[in-house]
């Protein structure tokens, strides 16, 4: 079971998080010429990192809000979180 | 190569069983070699057998980080079956299937096929609809599939929960009988030790560490057990694609996931069919020593973990209790978890890259054991002519940038959507 830490709701279990992927993806710019090539970066294609990922989770049966994890993918530590609208440093 | 025959097994117990030949060497890394498959498993070990087989291509080496059929090949729950609607994967598995059905004499080794048929339960009359309709389309390509309603189903399966208030109650399904199951290491195996006689190295315990590319052609890859200069590189290493294509500096449409399965203790026989239920994500079967074999959801985040957490394999078997009650008496024997390479569709890729040299076997969701002698066969055939074959020409790298899609379930990696 992983333990979260929600930044609005402290420390929470999985169970109320559902994924939301890689947090490191931007979508284009809107108004902008956009390549084939940079859409497909925003859909398909992922680094999928083994160890220390960021990435989105939802405290969907909590808050509902949007938030920023930082964790091992390979021993599933959990080291930093963050509010959606915080810049991963 | 020592056959495997009764003949050779009476032979053999003359002398305490201690003459047979090894079923694969050991051998050390060679400075050079025309095709580097990376990856020992099922389907890696294919790749060789057929180039091997098919293609004549013997000076070939498969490097495996850790051991043969260690990763998903020895992690599945068996399960071999052809019940697809698109004409891309219908053709592709189809012919797989036929592949399965003379694996067994075609490697001299018992990979106990065991075409029981499948059946995909269905909860609901628009459910029932789409499996009509899915049916239809396999028997067009050629493949059986049978409509089943709700008392045929009660007839095969007895066991299954047929009472009136259930939540999702059972209005028929569709049966494959030609699908069915088979003893996953044996595929790996029988596969090894085909390849390895007809000159194949099969190297384990050797991590790749990089690649040697100039020009945009492929000259060798950098090993733990040395370097091997190579112009022809298969990469089949599912789990570990995203990591060793960042080492080609390659960003893919692939998400690591973890997905867990598990068996029951062994009880007698009870379950004659693979079954699969409709209303969630959950399959079952029974193996030959009779254990009830289990699997369903991911876990649901980006994972190399090869464990998984309790959470979800709790609600897998919420959903198996619910098809099948009497699994609550069972006790729990073994749990385990492997790492799936999903692709964005959840459809594979079998396809030359913009690198010269190097082609790509990766996106296998799911599906991977089942496909292991067609995406062997598929595979060698890319490597060797340089070229895909019409069987795998839809599993291309760039459907994701042309928007080909083979979204035959309308499922990538983030399949809890559904």
């Amino acid at each position: 079971m992983l333990y979260i830490k929600c930044p609005h709701c402290g420390m929470r279990s999985q169970n109320e998080f559902s994924y939301g992927g890689d947090a490191s993806v931007k979508r284009p710019e809107l108004n902008k010429e956009i390549s084939d090539q940079d859409w497909d970066n925003f859909v398909y294609n992922r680094k999928s990192l083994r160890g220390k990922h960021w990435e989105l989770w939802q405290h969907l049966s909590g808050c509902r809000q949007w938030i920023k994890v930082e964790r091992d993918t390979a021993t599933h530590e959990i080291f930093n979180t963050l509010k959606a609208n915080e810049d991963i440093s | 190569m020592q056959k495997y025959s009764i003949f050779n097994l009476v032979k053999n117990a003359f002398s305490n069983h201690d003459n047979w030949d090894l079923a694969w060497k050991d051998p050390t890394p060679k400075k050079e070699y025309d095709v580097v498959i990376i990856g020992g498993g099922g389907h890696g070990l294919a790749t060789a057998y057929y180039l091997a087989k098919e293609h004549n291509i013997t000076n070939v080496a498969i490097i495996e980080k850790g051991w043969i059929g260690g990763g998903n090949v020895g992690r599945n729950t068996t399960i071999i079956r052809s019940n697809y609607m698109y004409d891309e994967n219908a053709l592709f598995s189809e012919f797989g299937m036929n592949l399965w059905r003379k694996m067994s004499q075609d490697l001299n080794y018992n990979v106990m096929f065991s075409p029981r048929g499948i059946i995909n339960l269905a909860h609901s009359d628009a459910q029932m609809n789409t499996y009509a309709r899915r049916g239809n389309s396999m028997r067009l390509n050629g493949i059986d599939a049978e409509l089943l309603n709700r008392e045929q189903v009660r007839e095969i399966i007895p066991m299954a929960d047929f009472s009136e208030n259930v939540r999702f109650p059972i209005f028929g399904g569709l049966m494959q009988p030609s699908a069915g199951t088979a003893r996953h290491d044996a595929v790996a195996w029988g596969y090894a030790r085909q390849a390895d006689s007809m000159g194949v190295d099969i190297i384990q315990n050797c991590e790749v560490t990089g690649f040697e590319v100039s020009g945009g052609k492929i000259k060798g890859v950098r090993t733990s057990r040395g370097d091997i200069k190579v112009k022809k590189i298969g990469l089949c290493v599912a789990e570990s694609t995203n990591v060793l294509a960042e080492k080609l500096n390659m960003t893919i449409p692939i998400e690591t996931h973890l997905l867990q399965a598990c068996v029951s203790e062994p009880v007698k026989p009870v379950l004659d069919r693979v079954v699969t239920f409709g209303a969630g994500h959950f399959y079952i079967s029974q193996s030959d020593k009779g254990e009830m074999v289990m699997g369903g959801d991911l876990d649901g985040y980006n994972s190399y973990a090869q464990r998984g957490n309790l959470p979800t394999l709790q609600h897998v078997l919420t959903e198996g209790i619910a098809m099948m009650p009497f699994l609550s008496k069972l006790k729990m024997l073994r749990t385990w978890g492997g790492i799936m390479d999903m692709s964005m569709d959840g459809s594979p890729i079998i396809d030359k890259t913009h690198i010269e040299g190097l082609y790509l076997n990766c996106g296998w969701c799911y599906g991977g054991f089942k496909a292991t002698p067609a995406s062997g066969w598929t595979f060698a055939h890319t490597i060797a002519q340089d070229r895909v074959h019409e069987l795998n020409a839809g599993y291309s790298l760039n459907r994701f940038n042309t928007g080909y899609l083979l979204d035959e379930k309308g499922l990538g990696t983030k399949t809890w959507i559904s």
